[in-house]
């Protein structure tokens, strides 16, 4: 007897909890999701034609796909945007949560990734595609010679960037650690694999993969001991119950701390901010680079929207304690990129220095977790990830005989021989260094304006001297390229197919779009703020 | 036994499994040990599960299992390719890429 009242006493204590969240859930919809789908859908069905089609077809018919499944998942998404609820939305029994930046994320993404992949598809530029004919072959070796010149590639690229793709838009939405886990993996192993496929230079490009690969392991391994210590603490990955555990308990503040620091730190790896960029320049340089132009976009967007899921969300009332060290980070990332950017000797591995101090400013806007600090924020974001696209397209045309010309002394006097190129690259240049009428700029601008409204006055100082000690080795090139002599045995500017032509225009009119008039995508950007469930 | 220790043993696995990955040169080694460090992790949320009375980390631990799965198969094909190149799976001797 005493047994069954103590067992009712028990149901009727537990009745006042907190509902469990997914039962506020709204009717299951899939209208949110089915961008992801189609762009994961896509890649299953890439991966399957691989296995069935002749090789003379894959090319055409994965380039087709590839295109279909970006600009397909982009009417879907124009499509839910027009009647979204402005709160955003639960999907998945709660795991994504579409939302207001969640959706500009996807936008984002979407349009870098159409750029993405025509120049990946690209065979004007180098016969056959940046890709090595079959990544089986061992460099060096009488087959490899053969392959450099022959016109195949491993199509495999088009279903590995759709996956990439669709982890990205994931990572950007999830609602809980674990989803945001998977879809960390789900971004990098594909990229792994790209990484190390390109078809000239394989040692340095097998290089780049596993030094990647390590790496990204090892940051992913501190990533998921930080959701196990996470989840000790909250008792559920959820991120609006670490928020509300977070919020007053007397709970152990050692688990929630140490296990945001380890979160964090898989999280600024993949951004590579700060003293977690270690990878960058290596990767950006070995990598063929249409897939460093994707990764140097796609995935700084995805890793910002989920370091500022995770940060206003999951953290945000315990800002005061863990804010001071994100400062230091973001000081660091810029001193570090700005510095070791002037003392770069190639031109990839500059771009990488300078995606590092790029890292350190969106930072910046991040930990201002304010409206402001977050639309400044995804603005950043979406004119970063365009100027960096083009920037890379423009790089993959300069070349000599043995394949892409990246050492800065080969572009000097490069405005005799191509004034075109030498003055978009220019602007792109100008407007990575956030010269006025560019896009970067405003982005700069906005970010810097809510990092002083939130009192972070003495970091936007260091903010702008590292701009002005980056904006150096970007002006630097720019000198090379005007007022050098051209070297008689310098490189080639070769004339882009429609395919790289039409992803340089678009990232070279978004930039120029962005800088002249910013309202229409600052609107977009400030519509809304993460949902909380 | 209480679970406390079944964390401090985790937490012990992870720190061998981060100074492996740091002081070990060849890169099978180097994979061997993130995977400690995942397995460390398993431990953790399934004693967490434990303590919270909630299945959610024995669920989570299956995920983990099935990522780290994923990712021996791009590990090991990257690493296989490197060493049919170098005929060494040494990480010092990867070298082609700095400043």
């Amino acid at each position: 007897m005493s047994v069954i009242s103590s067992v009712l006493l028990l149901a009727q204590e537990q009745a006042p909890l907190p509902v469990p969240s997914d039962t506020k859930v709204q009717a299951p919809s899939l209208g949110a999701v089915w961008p992801v789908l189609i762009v994961l859908g896509a890649a299953c069905l890439g991966v399957l034609l691989e296995a069935l089609l002749p090789r003379h077809l894959r090319w055409s018919t994965q380039v087709v796909l590839s295109l279909l499944a970006v600009v397909g998942a982009g009417i879907a998404l124009v499509a839910y945007v027009s009647d979204a609820p402005a709160a955003g939305e639960l999907a998945m029994k709660g795991t994504l949560a579409i939302d207001r930046p969640g959706l500009f994320l996807w936008g984002t993404l979407l349009a870098l990734a159409l750029g993405a992949v025509l120049l990946i598809a690209d065979r004007s530029v180098e016969p056959g595609g940046a890709f090595v004919a079959s990544a089986a072959i061992r460099p060096g070796t009488l087959q490899d010679r053969a392959q450099v010149t022959s016109t195949g590639m491993q199509t495999e690229v088009f279903p590995l960037t759709l996956f990439a793709l669709g982890g990205m838009m994931t990572f950007c939405v999830a609602n809980d650690l674990l989803t945001m886990f998977v879809a960390l993996e789900v971004l990098s192993l594909p990229l792994y694999l790209m990484c190390g496929l390109a078809r000239r230079r394989r040692l340095l490009s097998q290089e780049s993969a596993v030094k990647y690969f390590l790496l990204g392991a090892f940051a992913s391994a501190f990533f998921l001991y930080g959701v196990a210590l996470l989840y000790g603490y909250a008792g559920s990955v959820r991120l609006s119950d670490i928020s509300s555990a977070a919020a007053g308990t007397d709970r152990s503040d050692t688990l929630l701390f140490a296990g945001m620091g380890l979160l964090v730190i898989g999280l600024l790896f993949k951004a590579s901010v700060g003293p977690f960029h270690t990878w960058t320049p290596d990767v950006y340089q070995g990598a063929p680079t249409p897939v460093t132009a994707f990764m140097a976009a796609c995935t700084k967007v995805a890793a910002f929207g989920g370091i500022l899921r995770v940060l206003q969300v999951a953290f945000e009332s315990t800002q005061w304690e863990w804010r001071g060290v994100l400062w230091g980070v973001a000081i660091v990332s810029m001193v570090i990129g700005a510095v070791l950017g002037l003392t770069q000797t190639d031109v990839k591995r500059m771009i990488a220095y300078s995606s590092v101090a790029h890292a350190g400013f969106l930072l910046i806007g991040s930990i201002a977790l304010t409206e402001k600090g977050l639309s400044g924020t995804l603005f950043y974001l979406l004119t970063y990830g365009f100027t960096t696209l083009a920037a890379f397209g423009v790089i993959s045309l300069v070349r000599d005989s043995s394949g892409e010309a990246t050492h800065l002394s080969q572009w000097a006097g490069l405005a005799k021989r191509s004034p075109l190129l030498a003055g978009v690259f220019t602007f792109l240049l100008l407007a990575l260094a956030g010269i006025p009428l560019t896009s970067g700029f405003v982005g700069k601008f906005v970010v810097f304006e809510a990092a002083i409204a939130d009192g972070m006055a003495p970091l936007v100082v260091v903010a702008l001297i590292a701009s002005a000690v980056a904006a150096f080795f970007y002006l630097r090139v720019i000198v090379l390229m005007y007022f050098s002599e051209p070297a008689a045995d310098g490189p080639t500017v070769t004339v882009p197919g429609a395919f790289t032509t039409a992803a340089i225009t678009l990232g070279v009119l978004v930039t120029l779009l962005l800088g002249l008039a910013p309202a229409f995508a600052l609107d977009w950007a400030g519509s809304g703020a993460f949902a909380i469930h | 036994m209480t679970p406390t220790y079944y964390l401090l043993l985790s937490a012990l696995l992870f720190t061998i499994g981060a100074v492996g990955v740091l002081v070990r040169r060849n890169a099978i080694v180097v994979f061997m040990c993130v995977e400690l460090m995942l397995n460390a992790v398993n431990l953790s949320l399934v004693t967490f599960a434990r303590i919270n009375g909630s299945l959610s980390g024995q669920i989570m631990a299956f995920f983990v299992m099935v990522v780290a799965a994923a990712e021996v198969v791009i590990g090991l094909a990257i690493i296989m390719s490197i060493f049919r190149t170098r005929r060494t799976a040494s990480v010092d001797d990867s070298n082609l890429l700095k400043y």
